[in-house]
């Protein structure tokens, strides 16, 4: 079964190399932030999986943190950084 | 192999596959509010499979517990950030696409 978490985790890793294409593609910020909290998820699942690969229970913890700052980034983005076009002339 | 550890492997096939269609509908869905309903699927679905799936292996209800919580508090926070950045990107002027 370790092979098994192991093998998800890898793949989990893949999905989001591929996601950073979009990253630097864009077009808008917010396209850019998607992928971000899409990573932040997939960090999630693979934390977790590791846990129980390499059964390390404080792993678990970790993943928690993980989601919590992945909230805490997309929220910020859209209070702070990616304001209404008149509020803010900063270019995408 | 025992009958839970055929049912995680179910599991978690499953939601590593909706991670993968996230992933693909990020990469190739044509707008925002497009990628956000991407990115909400393998939010939700995708890490709860994962997440039911090692919950039957966990060593103890306490440990399904805490896996149920990440689960339960990415979809409190995937379901506001959604929300937070289709009204922002509406507010933005970015127009929804139209075929």
């Amino acid at each position: 079964m370790e092979i098994l978490y192991s093998a998800m985790a890898l793949f989990l890793l893949l999905t989001l190399v591929a996601g950073l294409w979009r990253v630097l593609r864009g077009p808008t910020a917010a396209d850019r932030m998607l992928a971000a909290q899409l990573f932040g998820t997939t960090a999630v699942a693979c934390v977790l999986l590791l846990a129980q690969a390499i059964d390390s229970p404080p792993l678990r913890d970790v993943a928690l943190v993980l989601a919590l700052l992945a909230a805490v980034t997309a929220v910020a983005f859209v209070r702070r950084a990616w304001l209404p076009v008149d509020q803010n002339h900063v270019a995408d | 192999m025992s009958l839970t550890e055929i049912l995680t492997f179910i599991l978690l096939t499953a939601g590593a596959l909706f991670f993968l269609a996230g992933t693909v509908g990020l990469l190739r869905f044509p707008d925002v509010y497009t990628r956000l309903h991407a990115l909400t699927k393998a939010d939700n679905v995708g890490l709860g499979l994962v997440v039911a799936g090692l919950a039957l292996q966990a060593e103890s209800w306490a440990a399904a517990g805490k896996l149920l919580l990440i689960w339960v508090l990415v979809l409190l926070a995937g379901a506001s950030v959604a929300h937070l950045v289709a009204v922002a990107a509406r507010q933005r002027g970015i127009k929804a696409w139209k075929q």
